[in-house]
């Protein structure tokens, strides 16, 4: 993947165009509130929240190799935390997102627990039973609305700011700083000591615990950070929406089906996978959007299209030919 | 009496999860492999029973027939075709490739059938009952569906321990590199797995559609009814995913006798439960 040298690439040319790259898109994607309409605008932000949970899901999948089928537990989470903060805490929007998370990530530690008693596929349907309990827990919680739900309250979203254009400019940029900020976290951790520990557990999980990676405890932190991130991403989607329920809060296709498909099509175990995949995702989206389900039976096959011809899906596909990287994280020696 | 009879209720919905869990059982146990889809094909074989019977009128025996035939050999082709080929010592390409089926499954489904719940009705089978005691009666077709799965989990150990294909599917567990070598194809072992393990999806389905409404959404909940029932009674042990369906359906009838609302919560923890007790389920025959 990524960390595969490729000595015949030409690194300094390279980095000048990731730098152009990177640098024209983030100021495409800061400056959108001025450029773009409100209906592009909820979409760029939508595609914003996706781009943190695939960044997240394939932090997980693609470099610990714990395949998860179970995130939407962490969406919900953050969704119906930030909703009883905001409402009955009375905290600030941005506070609430925040706390939220972090709140999320204390859930996830006995969650994580129980979940790691399984292994492999066990695991991946685990999570997703743990998610279940979740969804049909909160759904008994009659101050959260039962399985009805619950509203935001007005003036909840209105004190983000007065006017609706301002609103949605400080929505638009909450947005902003979760997407960037989960490509961001993501490379970090990759060019970190935990990232070391990461590309040796992929090759060789038994090679790393020989030479003193203590897999479980990353795989643990990992599990236990993504849920966090996830759950900020969560939060502010339905602070979009407004309106939270528990079967739009804890949906298996909506926050992990897809989120997996934009991964796998883009390329897992890449930084660029992901943002390739949101990117087509929503493009597609926008294409189809009156197909109705036979938009998502599509991408389903797309999906089982993709791991049929090439496992590492496009982008894995594009670096294997060219030696490309955006976000450089392999080290030579 | 009321808590005895959910009991009795339990063991018999138990029966119906062993059926979910026996084809899921099967296949992982000779492919290592988990379908994500396996609960969408199970309403698949709901959705055809249903077809056949009411939209077409046939007889009730040819379209049990037909809907066993169609989905053991639609399961022998998915496996030599599609799924052979993400199998694999990575465990993401199945779990993808599954996915991708579920989700075109379930919007297949609402496509053709709409999201209307649907049931198989079955007239004096389901008004009849059993009075065993006073206050106490055993529904007839209850009864059935649980002599269905007692069947059903006899043969597939007998076909497992007793005959030449149940010897190739276990050589083939033990060891799928060391077979080949010894003239057996493991695609072939493979597909035939799934042909039987889909023989038994079939027959979940039949009663899947007897038992209960059911929807195009309807099959990611009997996926995790089955994963559960394969948990709980311990890995490859085929007894034991009856004995893990009757503790899970009993769970979900005394839940629901508490408060209707919790039924479907309370199998889930009871699931949990063991999961914290014994991580490798109440009877584990091998280990993983």
């Amino acid at each position: 993947m990524t960390m595969i040298a490729h000595t015949q690439s030409k690194p300094v040319l390279q980095f000048g165009a990731s730098v152009l790259i990177l640098g024209g898109a983030l100021l495409v994607l800061a400056s959108a509130p001025f450029w773009a309409g409100r209906a592009e605008l909820r979409l760029l932000m939508e595609a914003l929240s996706y781009l943190a949970l695939a960044q997240m899901w394939n932090l997980l999948a693609g470099y610990t190799g714990l395949v998860s089928v179970g995130q939407q537990a962490f969406v919900g989470l953050g969704g119906y935390l930030f909703f009883a903060l905001a409402i009955f805490g009375g905290i600030g929007v941005v506070p609430a997102l925040i706390l939220s998370a972090f709140g999320t990530a204390i859930i996830a530690i006995p969650t994580g627990w129980l979940a790691f008693r399984l292994n492999g596929a066990y695991f991946a349907i685990g999570t997703w039973v743990i998610a279940e309990v979740y969804r049909l827990g909160v759904a008994q919680v009659s101050a959260l609305g039962g399985g009805s739900g619950i509203s935001l309250p007005v003036d909840i979203a209105r004190s983000l700011a007065e006017g609706r254009a301002e609103r949605e400019m400080v929505m638009y940029y909450i947005a902003f700083a979760i997407g960037t900020a989960s490509v961001l976290l993501v490379w970090g951790i990759l060019k970190s000591r935990w990232g070391l520990a990461m590309t040796a557990i992929r090759d060789s999980e038994l090679a790393a615990e020989t030479i003193g990676v203590n897999t479980r405890r990353l795989k643990f932190s990992v599990y236990v950070l993504t849920a966090g991130f996830t759950a900020l991403a969560g939060g502010f989607l339905f602070l979009q929406k407004l309106r939270i329920t528990p079967d739009a809060a804890f949906s298996v296709n909506d926050w992990t089906a897809f989120v997996l498909f934009i991964v796998v099509i883009g390329g897992l175990g890449t930084i660029e996978g992901p943002i390739i995949g949101t990117i087509l995702f929503f493009a597609l989206r926008q294409v189809a959007a009156d197909w109705g389900t036979w938009y998502l039976m599509l991408m389903g096959a797309i999906a089982i299209g993709v791991m049929l011809m090439d496992k590492r899906g496009i982008w894995g596909w594009i670096a294997a030919r060219t030696g490309w990287s955006l976000f450089p994280t392999r080290r030579l020696l | 009496m009321v808590w005895i009879n959910s009991v009795i209720q339990g063991v018999m919905l138990g029966g119906l999860y062993a059926l979910f869990a026996a084809g899921l059982s099967l296949m992982f146990g000779v492919m290592r492999f988990v379908n994500i889809a396996h609960g969408d094909f199970i309403v698949v074989g709901a959705y055809l029973i249903v077809t056949f019977i009411v939209s077409w009128g046939l007889h009730p025996a040819i379209g049990v027939a037909m809907v066993l035939l169609l989905v053991a050999c639609a399961g022998y082709l998915n496996q030599r075709v599609l799924l052979n080929r993400v199998l694999g010592k990575d465990i993401l390409p199945p779990i993808l490739v599954t996915f991708g089926m579920s989700i075109i499954i379930q919007n297949g489904l609402l496509e053709l059938y709409s999201a209307d719940s649907q049931k198989l009705q079955t007239g004096w089978l389901e008004t009849t009952s059993l009075q065993v005691a006073d206050k106490l009666a055993i529904g007839l077709l209850p009864a059935l569906m649980f002599l269905t799965a007692l069947g059903v989990i006899a043969m597939l150990q007998f076909i497992f321990y007793r005959t030449p294909l149940g010897r190739m599917l276990r050589a083939t567990s033990d060891d799928p590199e060391i077979v080949p070598l010894m003239g057996g194809r493991n695609a072939h072992t493979f597909a035939l797995a799934t042909g039987l393990a889909s023989l038994v999806v079939g027959i979940a389905g039949i009663w899947l559609a007897m038992k209960t409404n059911f929807d195009p959404a309807a099959g990611p909940a009997r996926l995790l009814f089955a994963f559960e029932a394969v948990i709980i009674g311990g890995l490859g042990n085929i007894w034991g995913t009856l004995l893990g369906g009757i503790i899970l359906g009993v769970a979900q009838t005394i839940g629901a006798q508490i408060d209707a609302g919790v039924q479907i919560l309370a199998g889930h923890l009871a699931f949990l439960l063991v999961l914290v007790i014994r991580p490798t389920g109440l009877f584990p025959k091998v280990s993983h």
